[in-house]
């Protein structure tokens, strides 16, 4: 009960949403009005796709200090290259691709946790490692890849309903079904729990190892599926495609208000910093600064969010 | 009485167990870079000639200054996902500015020494956890060496390119630079009385606090000396490949995190073994020669620092399971 009254409480997530809102309406103003509905609902697009893999990272990251991801970039762009090889370009192939995707993505994930269970060594270096080896498969299987999506899978990504792109809709369920899964399942409170001590969820009852390969497994699923969209969504595969998203998605875990150290996560605040981080590139673009000027105040803007809220880490 | 010598004697064999798996453990970065070094011998015995090791290993010197960077900033239980991108930035500063107006390009890296420190207090004052403070500083720094030189170019001052191809008599520079490297950080941090304190804050930080000490001098310290660490690995890539990218050191920062762990290091704790890391450093380096010599694509390149790292974590965790029984 005690920790659900803090849940309700702690508003630090809705920041977020007031940050997405004031780079948007930076940006609005400066091009007069001009483009305001567009910018949202690319936007909101785009943020699909950093949501995914930010819900993945925030259920790794919850299970407490030393969990994360760090497979995801390499994780993403083979899955990339694997739904394409498998699609061949051709619509009748689309399920069965995305299914491959889905597939290597849970091997990945399978495999991250199985180095962390039997090397017993931090899950920041078993994924660091598992990373480099992805990465190597990637660019061994992809080497001079050009399959373009199959045309039905890539006017899927981008379609759109009522003006808002079917993908951002799809992971709004998705995001709402993980809420669901986070707070009222035994597999998602079990992550909670040992997020806030291991030991104590383990005394309790928790099956520790089976939460743990659950949530790597679901990270790495994830990733998978993330790489088969993006492949879509972008008109073509590369191992690079996933890159971005390691530092995306655990910006978008601690800007959204998920606690670093693990125990307290939030999805909510998942989209609202997704779409904060997407909507500030906008708002840069319009500006028309160089990449150099983006780069510098997405760090800035990342390393002001994290002091402003480093303080509540002691009040806990 | 007796249960106080029974207990004693019990505690004997855990004693000594416990120095057969420190011993084991500090020899087991020397046994990976014999074997990656067996390995090339065996399949190419000129290699190891002077000329042979200075090419292989003149990329080490950069990666083991990174890797000391990244040592410091582990001690102090913190991670530093920023050096990479720093270095990079490091790197054209020294192709442009270093270069053309040496008092300013100073300036700019002394600075850059200065934001590291910075960060480490500011990271101990906020309580904030350094994956994603250091997350901020990869874009920030990413952004800095993409503004200074949009394209590939720039120049290595001439006397540090010279420096960096300096003929050592008999031993190759490479191994020179690494063994003072390693020998003077060893002395600091392990020998020294200051060092202990440093890695106590890693160690044991409630004790250091209580014993009087100012946890938030001992993070900016070991954070400046990342950044001094960082320029110099700046510096002597940048003398190596003469010109300078925006993205020239982006492995940095993963290579530098797996030289750490594969010399001996540990993530928590003030466990810390600079020699080892040295070590790593140059059988991560080395490892791209092995493989080329086996015929390997170098699409592998990385995968193969990937095993390494799991093949001596997973020996180290044997090394610990069997010591820890009892003998």
């Amino acid at each position: 009960m005690k920790a659900r009254g803090a849940l309700v409480r702690d508003w630090s997530w809705a920041w977020s949403y007031v940050g997405a809102f004031l780079v948007w309406l930076a940006a609005i103003i400066f091009t007069r009005g001009y483009g305001a509905g567009g910018m949202l609902t690319g936007g909101l697009a785009l943020a699909a796709f950093s949501v995914l893999t930010a819900i993945a990272q925030m259920f790794v990251i919850t299970l407490g200090p030393g969990n994360v991801d760090l497979s995801l970039p390499a994780n993403i762009g083979l899955a990339s290259a694997i739904a394409m090889k498998v699609m061949g370009g051709s619509d009748a192939m689309i399920l069965l691709g995305i299914f491959a995707a889905l597939g290597a993505g849970l091997v990945v994930g399978l495999g991250n946790y199985l180095l962390i269970w039997l090397l017993r060594i931090p899950p920041i270096i078993a994924t660091l490692s598992a990373n480099f080896i992805i990465q190597s498969v990637g660019i061994s299987y992809g080497r001079g890849l050009q399959v373009k999506p199959p045309p039905a899978f890539a006017a899927f990504t981008t379609a759109r309903f009522l003006s808002i792109s079917i993908l951002a809709i799809g992971t709004a369920v998705f995001t709402v079904v993980m809420g669901l899964c986070l707070h009222r399942t035994v597999f998602g409170r079990g992550v909670l729990a040992i997020g806030q001590n291991a030991r104590a969820a383990w005394l309790a009852g928790v099956a520790v190892e089976r939460t743990r390969l659950f949530t790597y497994t679901l990270s790495g699923a994830l990733g998978g599926v993330c790489g088969a969209l993006l492949a879509g969504y972008f008109r073509g595969s590369s191992l690079e495609i996933g890159e971005e998203y390691l530092l995306v998605s655990i910006a978008c875990v601690v800007i959204g208000g998920t606690s670093v150290t693990g125990g307290k996560a939030n999805l909510l605040g998942l989209w609202g910093s997704a779409l904060f981080l997407v909507l500030l590139l906008t708002m840069l673009n319009t500006f028309g600064v160089s990449a150099g000027v983006r780069l510098v105040v997405t760090g800035l803007v990342i390393l002001g969010v994290i002091l402003a809220a480093g303080g509540q880490k002691t009040l806990r | 009485m007796r249960s106080l010598v029974g207990a004693r004697e019990e505690r004997l064999p855990l004693n000594a167990s416990r120095t057969l798996r420190r011993s084991l453990r500090a020899l087991l970065p020397c046994f990976s870079l014999a074997l990656v070094l067996l390995g090339i011998a065996w399949l190419n015995p000129r290699a190891l000639s002077y000329f042979g090791l200075n090419l292989m290993l003149n990329l080490g010197i950069p990666v083991a200054f990174a890797t000391m960077a990244q040592l410091f900033v582990m001690t102090v239980n913190e991670l530093d996902l920023s050096i990479g991108t720093f270095i990079s930035f490091v790197g054209c500063v020294v192709a442009t500015w270093l270069r053309t107006d040496p008092i300013w390009g100073t300036t700019i890296l002394l600075a850059g020494i200065c934001v590291y420190a910075l960060l480490g207090a500011v990271i101990h004052w906020r309580n904030a956890p350094s994956i994603v403070v250091t997350l901020g500083m990869f874009f920030f720094w990413q952004g800095m060496a993409i503004l200074l030189l949009p394209k590939p170019g720039g120049k290595a001052p001439v006397w540090l390119h010279a420096l960096i191809n300096l003929r050592t008599p008999l031993v190759p520079l490479p191994i020179v630079v690494g063994a003072v490297l390693a020998l003077v950080v060893q002395y600091g941090l392990m020998r020294t009385s200051y060092g202990a304190i440093l890695r106590g804050a890693g160690g044991n930080p409630v004790a250091l606090k209580r014993a009087g000490w100012k946890l938030i001098k001992t993070k900016t310290i070991m954070f400046g000396l990342a950044g001094l660490f960082g320029v110099l690995s700046g510096l002597t890539l940048i003398g190596l490949t003469t010109s300078a990218d925006a993205n020239i050191g982006r492995g940095y920062t993963l290579l530098s995190i797996a030289g750490v762990i594969l010399g001996g290091g540990e993530f928590v704790g003030g466990r810390v073994f600079p020699i080892g890391a040295v070590i790593g450093a140059f059988t991560l380096t080395l490892a791209g020669s092995l493989l080329n010599f086996m015929r390997i694509s170098p699409d592998w390149q990385v995968g193969a620092e990937g095993l390494i790292l799991i093949v001596v974590l997973a020996a180290r965790a044997l090394i610990n399971r069997t010591a820890a029984s009892p003998l």
